[in-house]
């Protein structure tokens, strides 16, 4: 369930880049969705997944620490220290768990922006 | 060139060509492969993921190109209906004719539907491939009630789907009067029932089947005995039906009930025509496992290439998580009584129930059974297959030696060389030994090298420990390494950031480490520069390099609030303090509790109230307790001589004077104290990290005890004290830890890793012997007078204020997912689930 061609990605302004703390997290409400961005500075990147841990269900990622697993990024959430990759929001500690939903983020000047693929907030995936 | 054939294209098929291909002289061999399903090869084994979120191509055993990379042909979604013997040539459906030299039948086998009228209604699944799997998703949200017929392994993992797949309430369905008949026994299968139970499934037992009720589509199930249960959603796993259509129609050997008759070489009654995996008949016997489908690949594969090699049965001991339960069954569980003695431990509070069978003269072990708790499966497994000689007292190996010896010769290096250490691939523990000598040394290198826990993984213990051990045999110094991202200690890398002078996480890594750190490097890295400078830890970019709760210096709890800890050292608190504390609480609706350590935790705060809440607390002169650190928490006291007609020496006065001493102090792990009065030892300072009892000349100090899981008493390091050396001797003492020890370890494991133990420790602090007195008491002098409280710094500048909000773009408002339950007179986070 690829991206088609034909997806429209609607990108809003999350914040500033100084908003964001160096190699780190912040928490970005979109309409009712939480969303947490990420700024892996030393690498020079930028990330957004869902900010739900689907570990135990808490709004926490955001607060999480990131880092890399053998060259992958990841974040890993403070609650019970569940890595994903910020990559494509699979979990890298337990093969039975829910993967995460990721976001494009563009920056532009010093603005932050993350993008909504076809209006919604939810990747094409099963309740 | 030897052309093969390969009929389907399952697990087996995929695996005897990735062995054949290995063992074969590159350009000797043309291999062909017919799929009947659309997509290659994926694992079955772990299908169920498919419904906590894996994609069909996540569950790929390799994808489409690798064939090709092989040089393989593969013809997906064209299954072969007709096989010419004489001419040697296949036809598929779509009408491809392929000749070959020798053709391998691997066509698998189907699920099993028993004859029970109305099968064919709608809302009737079976539960084998991808879109068995695509169907039962869709249908899904249709449906309220679900109920599997089947509770064998595959029943109870489809039961385990529907709940995955949000249906409540979902029922299993079983002939036999237990669950998982052929690996479990009645005890063990009421004891799995009452574990699934509490997970949501409803379990009945001894239950025929007799008609699916409905008209077109399913409502219910009518049973033998008249009773009905109604169901909108019905998965059949009542077994597997090996497809051998196609060996009948060509006039090969079948059995009765089904499968190609193979013999030792897997060869059919046509000898250029093998069969293996779920659709061969060996002995009577069909092997509806992945392990033994392998090995049949793996034999096919070596008489193929020209190696001897003979199928002789497979043992089908199975060790698998069941909904979170784990179930185990090795060797014989079935010895009848008059053959064997059974050793049987069953806890029903916690779930758990092992038997063991063994030989009546209990010196081998038979068999048996583990539900609940099977870390000990592959080590028993071994000890049966190896027909290792069990201890004198044979339940040991079920509830571990009880007298307080060391383990020995047992464990995994009591094994034989050719035991089976990986039985999904049959990786004997002296290939694991061999590939760490030749230079694997970690566990992903072995699993490169050897294959070895690459299937189910549940032999990775084993072989971590195979790989230490022989390092170990080999007189090779185990690196005690960080993390991946640094090939250091912590005790080398302390000394390095100190004599390089470096400040911040980023400094640290480009000096010493690689790539960009993790959650087990940067927690570490910034207690190290915490405990060497104590500066601000929130500065110089460390804040993100800090654990969550040193991030945002509060302890993280259920929810997502945090709760909140000001110092009150010795326990003593006035009554004015006592006030602001309740204006706090009442003010920011938190919920109030008194800890362990005599202070008072406020529970229930929102991220963006806690600069409000330490602003408020601070005026009254409050100062972080730290209790969100591996730092000093708190020193405990007993109120001493000023009140107690025992008391010897002021217990409070001293214990505050500790407290203000190392307030803030950053350690490798937390670390407690307390100081009692007298002997009567009312603060319990013996089950601290560091404790002092006052005695008619003055004061005795213990050090390393802790309480927690595993609970140990301090230990005597000098006594009869005053007051000045024994604070030099816990600088000293403190010092020494925080220098050497690894990351996250308490005092006391860390004395029990010491060598020399107490005796070594005692000459360090109190003779000197290293000569570094000196030096460690100046150390901890600078820290001490480096202390600031840091929830002041925050609440003053403004920069790090702005970090305690939930959204970045919405600063002002709080996390609305925060929900909190009424309890006696406060609250409690939201249950999560």
């Amino acid at each position: 369930m690829s991206l088609s061609n034909t997806a429209t990605i609607t990108w809003f302004f999350a914040c500033k880049v100084e908003d964001v703390p160096a190699n780190g997290g912040v928490c970005v409400k979109y309409r009712d969705e939480q969303i947490a961005l990420f700024h892996f500075s030393r690498r020079g990147e930028w990330y957004a997944t869902q900010n739900l841990c689907p570990h135990r269900r808490q709004m926490a990622l955001s607060r999480g620490m990131i880092g890399t697993q053998g060259g992958e990024p990841k974040v890993a959430c403070p609650f019970h220290k569940k890595s994903f990759s910020l990559a494509d929001g699979r979990c890298l500690s337990d093969d039975t768990e829910c993967s995460l939903t990721t976001y494009p983020v563009k920056v532009e000047e010093d603005r932050v922006y993350i993008g909504i693929v076809n209006g919604s907030g939810h990747a094409a995936v099963m309740a | 060139m030897t052309k093969i054939v390969i009929i389907g294209n399952g697990m087996t098929s995929y695996k005897f060509c990735e062995k054949i291909i290995a063992k074969a002289v590159p350009g000797t061999l043309q291999l062909v492969v017919f799929g009947e399903e659309p997509r290659p090869a994926y694992d079955r084994v772990h299908l169920s993921a498919f419904f906590s979120g894996k994609t069909a191509q996540d569950l790929e055993l390799a994808p489409a190109d690798w064939y090709a990379q092989q040089g393989i042909t593969l013809h997906l979604g064209d299954p072969v209906q007709h096989i010419d013997r004489a001419q040697k040539t296949v036809h598929s459906h779509k009408g491809i004719t392929e000749t070959y030299d020798y053709l391998v039948m691997a066509t698998g086998a189907a699920a099993f539907v028993p004859p029970i009228p109305g099968v064919d209604k709608k809302g009737v699944f079976i539960y084998r491939t991808i879109e068995d799997l695509e169907m039962i998703r869709d249908y899904a949200p249709h449906a309220a009630t679900g109920a599997v017929i089947g509770g064998g392994l595959l029943g109870l993992e489809a039961a385990k789907a529907l709940l995955d797949l949000g249906l409540r309430d979902t029922h299993v369905i079983e002939f036999a009067p237990r669950l998982m008949p052929r690996q479990i026994d009645d005890s063990g299968s009421s004891l799995l029932k009452a574990q699934l139970e509490k997970l949501g499934l409803r379990v009945h037992t001894s239950m025929q089947t007799t008609a699916i009720l409905g008209d077109d589509t399913i409502t219910g199930l009518q049973f033998a005995d008249d009773s009905s249960l109604p169901a909108d959603i019905l998965i059949i796993s009542a077994g597997i039906a090996p497809r051998d259509e196609l060996a009948r129609l060509c006039g090969l050997d079948t059995g009765h009930r089904g499968g190609i008759v193979v013999n030792e070489q897997l060869q059919t009654s046509d000898p250029y025509i093998y069969a293996i995996g779920e659709c061969a008949l060996y002995n009577g016997m069909i092997y509806g496992l992945v392990a033994p489908g392998y090995e049949m690949a793996e034999v096919v594969a070596s008489q193929l290439t020209g190696t001897e090699k003979a199928f002789t049965g497979f043992d089908m001991s199975t060790k698998l998580k069941l909904i979170g339960v784990d179930v185990a069954s090795f060797g014989n569980p079935f010895t009848p009584a008059d053959q064997c003695r059974s050793i049987v431990f069953e806890d029903t509070l916690k779930g758990v129930y092992k038997r063991i069978n063994i030989t009546p003269d209990g010196q081998h072990l038979l068999g048996g059974i583990l539900i609940g708790d099977a870390d000990d499966y592959n080590m028993l497994l071994q000890t049966a297959k190896n027909k290792v000689v069990l201890p004198p007292n044979p339940e040991d190996v079920l509830l571990g030696a009880r007298g307080g010896q060391a383990e020995g010769a047992a464990g995994v290096l009591g094994l034989p060389d050719e035991a089976t250490i990986c039985s999904c691939e049959n990786i004997s523990k002296a290939a694991i030994c061999n590939a760490v000598k030749d230079g694997h040394e970690t566990l992903d290198a072995v699993k490169k090298c050897t294959k070895a826990a690459t299937c189910c993984g549940g032999c990775a213990p084993m072989v971590k420990d195979l790989i230490t051990a022989t390092l170990k045999s080999q007189g090779k110094y185990i690196r005690n390494v960080l993390c991946e991202h640094f090939d250091y200690s912590r005790q080398e890398l302390f000394d390095l950031i100190r004599i390089k002078n470096l400040y911040s996480f980023d400094e640290v890594l480009d000096h010493y480490g690689h790539g960009d750190g993790c959650e087990v490097c940067k927690p570490a890295i910034a207690s190290i520069l915490a405990s060497l400078w104590n500066e601000m830890i929130l500065a110089k970019g460390n804040d993100t390099a800090q654990d969550s709760n040193d991030r945002f210096l509060a302890n993280i709890q259920k929810g997502g609030t945090y709760s909140v800890v000001p110092r009150v050292p010795g326990g003593e608190i006035t009554p004015r303090q006592l006030m602001v504390i309740a204006q706090v609480a009442e003010k920011y609706n938190l919920y109030t509790k008194i800890t362990g350590g005599q202070r008072i935790d406020m529970f229930g705060a929102h991220v963006n109230d806690l600069p409000l809440i330490w602003e408020e607390l601070i005026a009254a002169g409050f100062e972080s307790g730290h209790a969100y650190g591996k730092a000093l928490r708190t020193v405990k006291s007993c109120v001493g001589s000023t009140w107690c007609r025992f008391g010897l020496h002021d217990s409070v006065s001293y214990a505050i004077r500790i407290e203000q001493r190392y307030r803030g102090l950053r350690a490798p792990h937390k670390i407690k104290s307390a100081v009692s009065g007298c002997i009567r030892e009312c603060a319990e300072a013996q089950s601290k990290d560091f404790g002092i009892i006052a005695t008619e000349k003055g004061w005795n100090l213990y050090v390393c005890g802790n309480g927690g899981s595993k609970p140990q008493h301090a230990v005597l390091l000098a006594g009869d004290l005053d007051s000045e050396t024994c604070i030099r001797y816990i600088d000293r003492f403190l010092m020494f830890y925080i220098k050497t020890a690894d990351p996250l370890t308490r005092t006391a494991t860390w004395l029990n890793k010491l060598d020399g133990g107490i005796e070594y420790l005692r000459n360090v602090v109190v003779n000197d012997s290293l000569g570094i007195a000196a030096q460690l008491e100046s150390e901890m002098q600078a820290l001490v007078d480096n202390y600031k409280c840091e929830w002041k710094e925050v609440v003053e500048n403004p920069a790090l204020r702005k970090r305690f909000s939930h959204f970045v773009n919405a600063p002002e408002e709080k996390d609305p997912t925060v929900s909190f339950e009424h309890l006696r007179e406060q609250k409690k986070a939201a249950e999560w689930k």
